[in-house]
């Protein structure tokens, strides 16, 4: 059972800690930037002379770029948001409070797709509008029909919980903000190159492959929380040793103890 | 197990791959009980606090806080009835005072937050500050607010694990200004310290540790179990027969000089031997400087017996 004050809660305050951190605020806006000026300019610089061939390639790789926003903007907020809180020192007496690990990890979880997938849909939009505005109209019209144009708007929030649910789980297990970042910037590789093949057309583009595809990242995403939850260990984030649930044959006994309980002992 | 205790340990053992944290360790504290923690550092002090926190689970040995065991499923029962300030105040620095608190009071679905966040800052006097920064305030202050943090669910037992370290004497003094008004408020505290002075101070109870339990009790009945009784005397000059003062006085067992002209005489009981002393000194035609009884402090009961844990005594 979730309780959603609870969760809700840890949004909030995610929420108001992302937009007072001034290293998430350049982040989040700069990475955006970055990937929207190259295709930008790639989709300008043709005309409508250019052959088919080059504006089909341009169209694939101005449409792969802005998928990279939902997958790296999330990695980096999502892979410091545990060992972050460890880091700081406030994971302990949020630990002892009554929130759970699904409803902590689901309130981090949501406070950082909500603001990744509006940046995300932002950097594409701006994007084709851009194009919708300055583009020749045989370019505009061929992106506007390219296959992986419905795709991507369907994506980008499925790749942006993998990218969550990916970052949290190595910020539960690693110790260090540098050592999670790193990998999960590795985590996101693996849908990076489903995408990469599929916009550069190794794999043709489908609506039956898409979906499926889309199908299974739904999939992913929704169970993602409940395997996250069971990496999440009170114990091994707390003490950084993993639990030891065996007890030792028998406890030894105490040093020789010079003075017996005065009061208080069984 | 008694339903009046706050907490209840009985051979608690933890263990860390092949390192022993705490072993085989039984104490209760009372409700309303003001309990000090201490020991050297690595003694497993942290590790209890934890467990009994539900923090981490023990390895063998069973325990209650709040009248509930602990245990995995029970944990979420206890959680609402404890809080625990640690070392570090682990506050959110991006929050204002008054948002940490807010969030907190969330978690605990508290209502009337606004009013219990008020309530929390004003006993710890810090209601001037809820709208700075925790980043931007000192020390002594975060740690103020983290212990108005941990009354917001007006916790049955309280852990405070070192909750001085770090902080100057006057910061330190208005924090244990503080846990002694928890007392009044009927709260079970469960304070680890290094500072003997403000255990011996604030504490009902003391228990020392290092790694096990090596004693328990208030600091009155560890002196009296550990040292032998004795009462210091200063005179103006030598005595020339000693012996001859101090043999045969009600409740005297034994004397030994100190210096040329203090004698330390050891007592059963220092309030019998006291005026025998005083008289038999004036008979001598000593001139008395000072009579009194030697006061051991907690210091000397800790280091006596981490000292003798370590084998050095």
């Amino acid at each position: 059972m979730i309780d959603t004050t609870r969760a809700g809660a840890v949004i909030r305050k995610e929420l108001a800690e992302f937009r007072r951190n001034r290293l998430i605020v350049v982040t989040a806006t700069i990475l955006p930037i970055v990937f929207l000026i190259s295709p930008t300019a790639s989709i300008l610089a043709i005309h409508a002379s250019t052959s088919s061939a080059l504006l089909s390639k341009r169209v694939d790789y101005s449409l792969f770029l802005p998928l990279l926003v939902p997958l790296f903007v999330p990695a980096t907020m999502s892979a410091y948001s545990v060992v972050g809180e460890k880091e700081q020192g406030t994971l302990e007496p949020l630990l002892t409070t009554p929130i759970t690990r699904v409803e902590l990890l689901l309130g981090k979880a949501v406070a950082i797709f909500l603001p990744a997938i509006a940046v995300s849909y932002l950097t594409f939009g701006v994007f084709l509008a851009i194009v919708a505005l300055f583009a020749d109209a045989p370019v505009a019209t061929a992106m506007w029909h390219a296959p992986q144009l419905p795709a991507e708007v369907l994506f980008i929030p499925l790749l942006a919980a993998w990218a969550i649910w990916v970052g949290l789980a190595i910020s539960s297990k690693v110790t260090e903000t540098r050592v999670a970042q790193q990998l999960s910037v590795l985590g996101s590789l693996p849908p990076l190159a489903l995408i990469s093949l599929m916009s550069f057309q190794v794999i043709t583009p489908s609506f039956g492959l898409a979906a499926a595809l889309a199908g299974a990242l739904l999939v992913i995403d929704c169970a993602a929380c409940f395997f996250v939850a069971r990496l999440f260990d009170r114990e091994r984030l707390v003490t950084g040793t993993r639990p030891n649930r065996s007890a030792p044959a028998a406890a030894a006994p105490g040093t020789v103890r010079r003075l017996p309980p005065v009061s208080g002992t069984s | 197990m008694s339903t009046q205790a706050a907490i209840e340990v009985s051979h608690l053992t933890k263990v860390f791959g092949s390192r022993t944290a705490v072993r085989d360790v039984s104490f209760t504290v009372a409700r309303g009980e003001v309990f000090g923690f201490l020991g050297p550092n690595g003694a497993g002090k942290t590790t209890t606090v934890r467990i009994l926190g539900t923090l981490i689970a023990p390895t063998s040995g069973s325990a209650s806080v709040a009248g509930i065991p602990l245990g995995s499923a029970a944990d979420e029962e206890i959680r609402p009835r404890i809080s625990i300030t640690t070392e570090a105040p682990g506050l959110y620095n991006r929050l204002t005072v008054a948002e940490n608190l807010e969030f907190f009071a969330r978690l605990y679905g508290l209502s009337g937050r606004d009013a219990r966040v008020y309530e929390a800052l004003s006993a710890v006097g810090l209601t001037n500050r809820a709208d700075d920064l925790c980043g931007s305030l000192s020390k002594g202050l975060k740690q103020r607010a983290s212990l108005a943090r941990s009354l917001l669910n007006e916790p049955e037992v309280m852990f405070l694990d070192e909750p001085t370290s770090g902080l100057d004497p006057a910061a330190a003094h208005e924090v244990l200004g503080l846990v002694n008004g928890l007392r009044e408020r009927g709260v079970t505290v469960f304070l680890t310290t290094h500072r003997l002075d403000e255990a011996e101070r604030l504490c009902d109870r003391v228990a020392i540790m290092n790694t096990s339990l090596r004693t328990i009790g208030t600091p009155d009945e560890l002196r009296r179990t550990l040292f032998t009784r004795s009462i210091a005397v200063a005179v103006a000059a030598p005595l020339e027969q000693p012996d001859k003062v101090f043999a045969g006085l009600t409740a005297v067992q034994g004397w030994q000089a100190t210096d040329p002209a203090r004698y330390l005489v050891t007592v059963t009981d220092p309030a019998a031997a006291a005026p025998g002393i005083t008289r038999a000194l004036v008979a001598a035609g000593a001139d008395v400087l000072s009579i009194g009884e030697t006061r051991h402090s907690l210091e000397d009961v800790y280091l006596e017996l981490i000292e003798d844990r370590e084998g050095r005594s």
